[in-house]
């Protein structure tokens, strides 16, 4: 009895790994010599490899979805029947996947193997895409979700519409009439195409100008659109007021200062938005009205501080968000900042890295700006402003008498939705923002 | 001092390598289709790769359009789909769910589908240079519009600035048979593609032929161009 070994096949010169998408093949069955055994993907590429030998799959090694170096045996075949064998010794850990995934594999039916589940439509598998919450409560209450009318994102079933389901089965039960069910928050569904793609932008109109000789007329590109109506939505929307405070650097110049070799040796630059993230982060549980937002009739306090910071793209502007802020520390945040940037910069942010912002920062100072009066972005109550860190002449308390002081300061700016936040609210979180700074914490 | 006849030996072997014997008659049959519907032309690579590998035709390149479709890879995030059914009815956008790998993506009127169906063997089994001959190619048909696209790195396609002109998304069979292949946007209606995020990358946009020209030529017109730049980077015979 042989074994014959299956490796990651080499699909180009400068193709390193690839990643198993499919096993063709479930361990136990035959295979003939050049019979598709298992599919593979690299860089935009879908490949099938072929059975190295006739024989009998005797072992997967590596799980769909992971990926290793060419060369990595992925499986064993055996080429004469009979008992499948234990892997040599020596193979033990290579085996650890196989045996891990053997475990994690739900029971039947729900073969490893692909071909064996049930065709699934692209239209099911969009509906079958609910979140974890929503597929507890249908298990709980034995709930088919395809047979539940989905309001949601791609028509996907939510939370409401399950518990509206759940509500109207068991009025259904009783012999009393239903209420009309309350209409679906999302946007009536419009009539015609062209009506389609103005709801689809968020019905923004924006007004047309006369175009001259001479002039460039581009079509803007999905970024500007939607950065165009968002602002336009959010101005319209939010009663916008602004607040100044003057902030001093020293003391934050201080402490970069004197904890900077030890960050370059953790390769983490600390920028002055780090601290300010950090310092705003740990405020914003002391003011949830800043943490928040107006929806409908109701006011929203978010559970969770999710920082947003805006990155120039230049042409452009993303806003990647630092989730849990308040559960970061200094070094953290700053760590999590640059790593969104340069992603965001690369144009390799995921969907979701940009979503969920409770709170925005933005900072025009980088650029020399004095001060900036920045639009509250949807679905927030606030952003802060940060203008240029720049030395500046100020009267400073010294042995008793006023002094002129040489000191590192900035302008801050706090745009507030009115609706929510009031102005002496916001004048209390930008005096404890600017003492929180100024006396910023070493062990932050 | 290695034997001179030896080097000169091991020179010979790997420039025969490099320049196999067979390159140069190969030949390809291009053909554009018109509008067909995307489970057709599936079905129809999936014939003709069978037909490749038992060797009963020669390498094909299929030119076509599609109706407006949203395929969905096996890695597809159903969140990266943002329209709903009832607007996707609206809009006449099919759903559709590919064998590929891949995320989601967009296919429809405007922009021109190449599904090459090519046996790789023997001198050509490396899918990365497949695949930058396929920028190659898009790169070329770009630049005969008066259009600069150019590769990025880490990004597969052809790109102008930071937006995709074409994509690219390639299959290959155990016998080494292509299927798949790129779609370049000549005269794409680029709001479609706002309904889906594309392959997952947030942040990028994209572009076409007649965004970047203000004309917009014919498919059929841009398909004899492509076939032409395909022939050239892939060493067919002219007359293939």
């Amino acid at each position: 009895m042989a074994r014959i070994e299956v490796p990651m096949p080499q699909m180009g010169e400068s193709i390193a790994e690839g990643t198993v998408s499919k096993w063709l093949k479930a361990v136990g069955d035959d295979v003939a010599r050049d019979e598709p055994l298992l599919e593979i993907s690299t860089d935009k590429v879908d490949a099938e490899i072929p059975a190295p030998s006739a024989g009998t799959l005797a072992q997967i090694v590596v799980a769909e979805g992971q990926t290793v170096e060419v060369g990595t045996v992925v499986a064993w075949i055996e080429t004469e029947k009979g008992a499948v064998a234990q892997p040599p010794a020596s193979d033990a850990a290579v085996a650890a996947p196989a045996a891990v995934r053997a475990e994690a594999s739900p029971p039947p039916p729900a073969p490893a193997a692909a071909g064996a589940a049930a065709p699934v439509t692209a239209e099911e598998r969009l509906r079958q895409k609910s979140t974890p919450l929503v597929r507890r409560i249908a298990a709980e209450h034995e709930v088919d979700i395809g047979a539940v009318a989905g309001t949601g994102h791609a028509g996907r079933v939510t939370k409401q519409d399950i518990l509206s389901f759940l509500e109207r089965r068991e009025q259904a039960v009783e012999p009393v009439p239903a209420p009309p069910r309350p209409a679906p928050a999302a946007a009536p569904v419009p009539v015609g195409i062209d009506d389609f793609w103005a709801t689809f932008y968020g019905q923004v109109r924006h007004p047309e100008f006369a175009v001259r000789a001479g002039d460039r007329v581009e079509p803007m590109d999905r970024i500007r659109r939607l950065t165009a109506d968002h602002m336009v939505r959010a101005k319209r929307v939010a009663p916008h007021v602004h607040s100044f405070i003057e902030v001093d650097f020293t003391r934050v110049d201080r402490v970069r200062a004197a904890s900077r070799a030890r960050w370059d040796q953790q390769g983490v630059k600390v920028s002055y938005t780090a601290f300010v993230a950090w310092a705003v982060a740990r405020l914003l549980r002391e003011f949830p009205m800043v943490n928040a937002t107006v929806s409908g009739e109701s006011l929203v306090f978010r559970a969770d501080v999710n920082v947003g910071i805006a990155v120039d793209l230049n042409p452009g502007l993303i806003v990647p968000v630092v989730r849990n802020a308040d559960e970061l520390n200094l070094l953290g945040i700053a760590r999590r900042i640059g790593d969104l940037a340069q992603r965001a910069r690369d144009r390799k942010l995921k969907p979701e890295e940009i979503q969920g912002a409770t709170f925005s920062i933005t900072n025009p100072g980088v650029l020399g700006t004095l001060v900036g009066m920045p639009i509250i972005p949807e679905g927030t109550a606030a952003i802060l402003g940060t203008g240029a860190i720049e030395k500046r002449t100020v009267v400073v308390e010294a042995d008793g008498g006023d002094a002129i002081a040489i000191r590192k300061r900035s302008f801050f700016s706090l745009g507030y939705d009115h609706r929510i936040v009031d102005g002496a609210d916001a004048a209390r979180f930008l005096a404890r923002l600017k003492e929180l700074i100024e006396r910023f914490p070493e062990d932050a | 001092m290695p034997d001179p006849l030896m080097r000169a030996d091991a020179e010979t072997r790997s420039r025969s390598l490099r320049e196999p014997a067979i390159a140069g008659s190969r030949t390809l049959a291009a053909c554009w289709l018109g509008r067909i519907a995307y489970p057709d032309a599936l079905r129809r690579q999936e014939d003709l790769v069978r037909q490749r590998g038992g060797a009963r035709i020669g390498d094909q390149l299929l030119l076509l359009e599609h109706p407006h479709v949203i395929t969905l890879g096996s890695a597809a995030r159903t969140e990266h789909v943002l329209l709903e059914r009832s607007e996707r009815e609206l809009l006449g956008v099919e759903l559709f769910d590919t064998g590929r790998g891949g995320d989601v993506t967009y296919h429809g009127p405007g922009q021109l589908v190449g599904y090459p169906i090519l046996d790789l063997k023997p001198d050509r089994c490396d899918l990365h240079a497949y695949i930058r001959g396929l920028e190659e190619v898009l790169i070329r048909t770009a630049a005969t519009f008066a259009i600069r696209a150019e590769r990025r790195a880490g990004f597969t396609g052809a790109w102008v600035g930071n937006d995709k002109l074409a994509a690219i998304g390639v299959r290959v069979s155990s016998g080494w048979i292509t299927s798949h292949g790129f779609a370049l946007n000549v005269s794409t209606d680029l709001r479609y593609f706002e309904t889906i995020v594309p392959c997952g990358i947030a942040g990028r946009g994209v572009t076409s032929i007649a965004r970047l020209t203000g004309a917009a030529p014919a498919l059929a017109a841009v398909a004899d161009v492509v076939a032409r730049h395909f022939r050239d980077v892939f060493a067919y015979h002219s007359h293939g």
